[in-house]
C-alpha cells in the first residue's frame, strides 16, 4: 500500500528522533568509553593517562560487584513479583462493581506520582524508623520489640518501597486490560460451572498476557536505574546489602569522583543493561506482534 | 441473579476495596497529616492523627525559606516543554512507523527503548562538560532537552502501540478522496489520536516532574525545579519531620491533583498496545 | 504542521531564556551554596543586613542536603561550572581544594576581620603557606553528653576527662533495657562522615592510624582490633536497638527522648539536648571530654563547615565582602541579636567563648571549646601519619575508601559479619583503592 513517495516522506518524519536519539546515545557513550581507558579522578587534575583495560579489571573485581549484580537481579525480579501479583489482584477487584470505585480508583494511583526521593524520605522517616517512625510505634503498641526494617531486611525494605511506586502504574494497565475481557465470555464459563480461580486462569490470565508483558517491560526499564530510594535509604548497606550495580557505579563516580573507574562501571552497566533488553525483547517478540 | 446476594458481594468488595486503597494512599495522607504537626507532635510517641493542634507554621516557614514559586514554576516548564517538544518529534516518528511500517521497524524501535537503560550516573560527566561548554548548565532549555531525549522513547513507543490500533483502511479512504498527506494526518488521524496523545502526554509530564537526577544535578539557583527544593528540606543536622512534610506536600501537591483530574484521560491511552 | 510545534516550543525556549538572562543582568547577583543546617539557614534568613549595606549586591541561594551539596560543588569546581560564586565546604574539602589552586585566597577581608581572633586547630587547617583559602562558619568537635540524673542513681560520678574504661563500665551500669534507658548510643550509619567520623576518631584515642607513612592500611593490627571490639561489645551490651542506622539525629532523638545514658557526638548537639522546646531532658544533661585510653589523644573529631570563593568566578570581589560579613565578629552580634545568644554559629572565634553573655546563655560553651582544643588535625594519631585529619585523612580518595570501610563496619555492627571478618574486608578493600590510586607501588 505504501508508495514510493509516502516511504520518503516516512523516512524524513522519523530522522528527527533517530538522529536525536543517536547523538545522545553516541556523544556520551563514546566520551564514556573514552574516559574509561584514563586514569582520571576529578579531584587530581592534570593526570589523564591511557591505563588500557585497568578500570575494567577493578571494576568487575570489586568485592561489591556480584552482590550489586545479584542485588539489581532481586530487586527488579522482587518489584515485579510483587506490582504483577497485586496489581492482578488489585485490578480483579476494582473491576468488582462498587460503591465509590472512582475514589478507591484515585487513592491506589497516587503513589505513581510521587516523586521517588520523596516517597523514600517519608517511607525510612516516618514509617521504618525503628524509634519513631509508625511501624516502631505500632510494634511498642502491640507489645512487641520494634523491627529495624532498614537494618536487618534492608534489600526487602527498598522492595517494599519501590514496588509501592510502580503498583498504582501496573494496576491501570492491567485494569484497561481487564475492562476489555468479553463479560458474555465469563458469563458463559461460569454457566458451564466453571469456578472462579479456574476462569481466572483459563480466561482472565491468558486475555491479560499482554498486558503483563507490558508491565514488565517498562518497568524493567526503570528498575534497572533505581537509584534515588538507595540513597535515600540506606546508602547502599549495610555492608553491601543494598547496592545495586547503578548505586555501585554511583559511588565510583560522584563519591570517589573517579571519572575513569565510573565510566568503566558505566559501560559494564550498558552491557548487563543491553543483555537484559534482549532477554525482553525475546520475550516481548512472543506476546507482542510489533 | 439474586440482588441480595449480588448486593451482599458489593459491600463486600466496596469495604475491601477501600481497606486497599487507603492503605496505599497512606503513606501520603500521613505526610500532609504530619505537615500540619509541630516538630515535637511529629516524633511524638504514640502518635496522634488528627487529635493534634493544626498548624499552618510548616508552610510559612518553608515559604519564607525557599523561593517555592520559582521551582513550582520551573518545574511547570520543564515538564511541560520537555513533554511538548517531545510531541513535537514523537509523533511523526510514531506515524511513520505505525504507518509505513519497514522491516526494521521493531528493530529500531528496541533500539529507542534501549537507549533508556543507559544508567545517568555514568555519563554525568560527559554530559556536564557538554553543557558547561554550550552554556546550558543551569539553564530551563538545558534541562527541557535532556528530559525530553530521556522520555522520547517512551513517547514513540506509547504512541506507536496508539495509532497502530487506527484502521488503515481509513487512511485509504481519505486517499482515494485525494487527500494530501498533509490533509490525511490533519483531518483523518489527528482527531483518531488524540486520546493517545493526551494521555502520553500526561504520563510524561508525570515522569518529567519527578525526574531527579539530570534535575538535580545539572541546576544550581535559577532552573531549579521542585526535586531540588525537596533536596533542601532532606536529612538536615536535627529532626525537622513536619517541614520535610510541608516541603513533599508542597512538591507533590501539583502533579497529584493533575493525576487525578486527569485520571480518566490518562488511562485511555496508557494501554502500550495491551488492550486487544 | 511538522514544524509547527517545534516552533512553539523553541519559542518557549526562547522565552524562558530571555527572562534568565535579564534576571543575571541586574546588579551582581552571587550564588552561594549551602548546607541546610540550622545556622545556615539563620545565614540566609538574616541577608538583609547584608545587602542594605551592598545595595550592589544581591545573593541568590542554592540550600540542599549535605551529601547533595559535596556532589554538587565538587562536580562543578572540578569540571570548572562556574555555577557558584561562595561555596560551602568543609575541613575536608578545604586543603585539598587550596593546594589543587581551586580556591582564591581570601586575603584582604577587612581590617576589623580579626584573623587572630580565629581559635588556630581551625584556622591552621584552613591555611596553605601562610593563607587563608576559607573562612570558618562553624566549627565543631565532638564530647559525651550524660545524664546527670543517671548517673546520680547509678552512684556514679563523671570525670570532666573520663578514660574508656569508665565509659564502658558507666554505659552498662546505666542501662536498663526494661525501662528502655540505653547506656551508650553511638553512631552505626555507614558514611564516612557519619560512623567513621565517630570510630576513625576513637581509633586515634586507641593508638591506631588510617595508614602508615608508607599509606599501607592498618586494619589489620591491634589496635583497630582493639578499637572495634571494644566499639562491638559496648553496643552489644549497653547501645540501643537498630543501632547500625543511626547516625547524628537517630541518636538526637533517642537522646531527646530521655533513652539514652551516654552520647558521644558533635558539640552542636548540645545547644538541641538543652533546648526544652524539643529535648525531655534538657536540664539533665552534663558534659564532658571525648574519652581516652591515656596514649596522649583524646577520642574527639575536628569539624568546620567553611565558605570558600572557587578560582575562576568573575564575582570575587563580591564574593570576599559576604565571606567577610558571614565570618565576622559583628555577624554573630547580629545572630545574638536577633536569635539569641545560645543560637549564634560556634567553634570558629576565641572571642565569643571569652563573652560573658555567651557563657551565660551556653552551658556547654566551655567544653565545647576545651574539646576542640583537644583536638589536633595536623598531628591527629599517637603514630606518625602521612595524612593530616583527626577523623579522616585529607586525600581525595578518603569519601570512597571511608564510606565503604564504614559500611563493613556497620555490617559488623548489624551483626551480618564478625570483627575480624569486617576488619579483613576494610583492610583488603583499601589496600585496593590505594593501589589503584598509585599511592601503594
Amino acid at each position: 500500500m505504501a508508495t514510493a513517495h509516502s516511504r520518503v516522506a516516512a523516512r524524513l518524519m522519523i530522522s528527527p528522533a533517530v538522529l536525536l536519539l543517536l547523538g545522545w546515545m553516541i556523544i556520551p557513550l563514546s566520551m564514556t568509553v573514552y574516559f574509561s581507558f584514563l586514569h582520571y579522578n576529578l579531584l587530581m587534575p592534570g593526570t589523564h593517562d591511557f591505563i588500557g583495560l585497568t578500570n575494567y579489571r577493578y571494576f568487575l573485581t570489586d568485592p561489591a560487584f556480584f552482590a550489586a549484580l545479584l542485588n539489581t537481579l532481586l530487586l527488579v525480579g522482587g518489584v515485579l513479583v510483587i506490582t504483577i501479583v497485586g496489581g492482578v489482584l488489585l485490578a480483579i477487584l476494582l473491576d468488582q462493581p462498587m460503591w465509590g470505585q472512582g475514589i478507591v480508583r484515585v487513592l491506589v494511583i497516587a503513589p505513581f506520582f510521587v516523586m521517588p526521593t520523596v516517597s523514600a524520605l517519608v517511607w525510612k522517616n516516618m514509617f521504618m524508623n525503628p524509634v519513631n517512625g509508625l511501624f516502631a510505634n505500632m510494634a511498642k503498641a502491640l507489645g512487641l520489640q520494634p523491627f529495624d526494617f532498614l537494618a536487618h531486611a534492608p534489600l526487602a525494605s527498598i522492595i517494599l518501597i519501590v514496588a509501592w511506586q510502580w503498583l498504582p502504574f501496573a494496576t491501570l494497565i492491567l485494569l484497561t486490560a481487564l475492562q476489555s475481557l468479553d463479560r458474555e465470555q465469563l458469563e458463559a464459563a461460569e454457566m458451564d460451572g466453571a469456578g472462579a480461580i479456574s476462569s481466572f486462569f483459563h480466561i482472565m490470565l491468558p486475555h491479560l498476557a499482554r498486558a503483563i508483558t507490558v508491565v514488565v517491560l517498562i518497568q524493567t526499564i526503570f528498575l534497572l536505574s533505581v537509584f534515588a530510594e538507595i540513597l535515600v535509604t540506606t546508602n547502599g548497606g549495610p555492608g553491601y546489602a543494598t547496592t545495586n550495580i547503578t548505586y555501585l557505579v554511583y559511588t565510583q563516580s560522584l563519591l570517589q569522583f573517579d571519572v575513569g573507574g565510573g565510566s568503566a562501571g558505566g559501560i559494564v552497566a550498558v552491557i548487563l543493561a543491553n543483555i537484559v533488553a534482549i532477554f525482553l525483547m525475546r520475550m516481548i517478540g512472543k506476546n507482542l506482534d510489533i | 441473579m439474586a440482588r441480595a446476594v449480588t448486593n451482599q458481594r458489593k459491600a463486600v468488595m466496596t469495604a475491601l476495596a477501600w481497606a486497599i486503597g487507603v492503605m496505599i494512599f497512606f503513606p501520603i495522607l500521613w505526610t500532609v497529616l504530619t505537615s500540619f504537626k509541630t516538630e515535637a507532635e511529629a516524633i511524638a510517641s504514640p502518635p496522634s492523627f488528627v487529635g493534634f493542634a493544626w498548624t499552618f507554621e510548616n508552610y510559612v516557614e518553608v515559604q519564607e525559606r525557599s523561593n517555592y514559586f520559582r521551582h513550582f514554576w520551573n518545574s511547570v516548564i520543564i515538564s511541560l516543554g520537555s513533554t511538548v517538544l517531545g510531541l513535537a518529534i514523537a509523533i511523526p516518528a510514531a506515524w511513520s512507523m505505525a504507518f509505513v511500517p519497514g522491516r526494521r521497524t521493531k528493530d529500531v524501535l528496541m533500539w529507542m527503548l534501549s537507549t533508556k537503560m543507559l544508567p545517568p550516573v555514568g555519563v554525568l560527566i560527559p554530559i556536564y562538560l557538554i553543557f558547561r561548554d554550550t552554556g546550558l548548565l543551569d539553564s530551563v532549555p538545558g534541562l527541557v532537552i535532556v528530559l525530553m531525549l530521556i522520555n522520547l522513547p517512551i513517547i514513540i513507543w506509547m504512541l506507536f502501540t496508539y495509532f497502530r490500533e487506527i484502521p488503515g483502511e481509513i487512511l485509504e479512504a481519505a486517499r482515494m478522496d485525494g487527500a494530501g498527506l498533509k490533509a490525511e494526518i490533519l483531518y483523518v488521524l489527528t482527531p483518531m489520536a488524540v486520546p493517545g496523545i493526551a494521555s502520553t502526554m500526561l504520563l510524561n509530564i508525570i515522569l518529567a516532574w519527578n525526574e531527579a537526577f539530570w534535575t538535580l544535578n545539572l541546576t544550581a539557583a535559577k532552573a531549579a525545579p521542585l526535586t531540588a527544593f525537596i533536596a533542601s528540606y532532606s536529612s538536615p543536622e536535627g529532626l525537622f519531620y513536619a517541614k520535610l512534610s510541608a516541603a513533599s506536600t508542597m512538591a507533590i501537591a501539583p502533579i497529584l491533583i493533575l493525576g487525578w483530574f486527569s485520571q480518566k484521560q490518562l488511562v485511555r491511552g496508557l494501554t502500550f498496545g495491551a488492550v486487544k | 504542521m511538522k514544524h509547527a510545534p517545534l516552533k512553539y516550543a523553541s519559542w518557549i525556549l526562547g522565552a524562558t531564556s530571555a527572562v534568565a538572562l535579564s534576571l543575571a543582568a541586574h546588579a551582581e547577583t552571587i550564588t552561594i551554596a549551602t548546607v541546610n543546617n540550622g545556622d545556615m539557614i539563620r545565614m540566609q534568613k538574616l541577608t538583609d543586613d547584608f545587602t542594605k549595606d551592598h545595595p550592589d549586591i544581591q545573593l541568590e541561594w542554592v540550600t540542599l542536603e549535605e551529601n547533595v551539596l559535596r556532589q554538587r560543588v565538587t562536580t562543578d569546581i572540578a569540571t570548572k561550572g562556574g555555577q557558584y560564586d561562595v561555596m560551602t565546604i568543609g575541613t575536608y574539602e578545604a586543603p585539598i581544594w587550596g593546594r589543587q589552586g581551586w580556591l582564591v585566597p581570601l586575603d584582604g577581608l577587612g581590617d576589623d576581620y580579626d584573623l587572630d581572633d580565629l581559635l588556630p586547630a581551625i584556622r591552621d587547617g584552613l591555611t596553605i603557606d601562610g593563607k587563608l583559602y576559607a573562612a570558618p562558619f562553624y566549627g565543631e568537635s565532638s564530647m559525651v553528653m550524660y545524664r546527670k540524673d543517671l548517673f546520680e542513681a547509678a552512684g556514679l560520678d563523671m570525670p570532666d576527662a573520663p578514660s574508656w574504661e569508665f565509659i564502658a563500665d558507666a554505659a552498662r551500669k546505666v542501662t536498663d533495657k526494661d525501662k528502655e534507658i540505653y547506656g551508650i548510643c553511638l553512631r552505626g550509619k555507614a558514611g564516612w562522615g557519619e560512623n567513621m567520623a565517630f570510630l576513625s576518631a576513637m581509633a586515634n584515642s586507641f593508638g591506631a592510624r588510617w595508614f602508615d607513612m608508607d599509606w599501607k592500611p592498618q586494619f589489620d593490627t591491634q589496635q583497630w582490633k582493639d578499637t572495634l571490639t571494644t566499639y562491638l561489645d559496648l553496643m552489644k551490651d549497653a547501645g540501643p536497638p537498630g543501632s547500625s542506622s543511626n547516625g547524628f539525629n537517630e541518636n538526637l532523638a533517642l537522646f531527646q527522648t530521655g533513652k539514652c545514658g551516654m552520647w558521644i557526638d558533635a558539640t552542636v548537639a548540645a545547644s538541641f539536648v538543652t533546648n526544652p522546646e524539643n529535648s525531655q531532658v534538657a536540664d539533665k544533661v552534663g558534659f564532658a571530654l571525648a574519652p581516652d585510653n591515656g596514649l596522649g589523644k583524646r577520642s574527639n573529631w575536628l569539624w568546620a563547615w567553611t565558605l570558600a570563593i572557587p578560582a575562576g568566578t568573575q564575582k570575587a570581589e563580591a564574593a570576599k565582602a559576604f565571606i567577610a560579613w558571614a565570618t565576622s565578629k559583628e555577624y554573630l552580634e547580629l545572630v545574638a541579636e536577633t536569635e539569641g545568644w545560645a543560637n549564634v554559629p560556634p567553634g570558629t572565634r576565641a572571642s565569643l567563648y571569652a563573652n560573658p553573655k555567651y557563657q551565660e546563655a551556653a552551658p556547654f560553651a566551655e567544653m565545647t571549646l576545651q574539646s576542640i582544643k583537644a583536638a589536633d588535625p595536623i598531628n591527629p594519631t599517637v603514630d606518625e601519619v602521612p595524612y593530616t585529619g583527626v577523623q579522616y585523612a585529607a586525600i581525595p580518595e578518603f569519601q570512597g575508601i571511608g564510606t565503604a570501610v564504614g559500611q563493613m563496619f556497620s555490617a559488623a555492627l548489624a551483626g551480618s559479619m564478625s570483627a575480624d571478618q569486617a576488619l579483613q574486608a576494610a583492610q583488603s578493600l583499601t589496600t585496593r583503592e590505594m593501589t589503584k590510586a598509585g599511592y601503594i607501588k
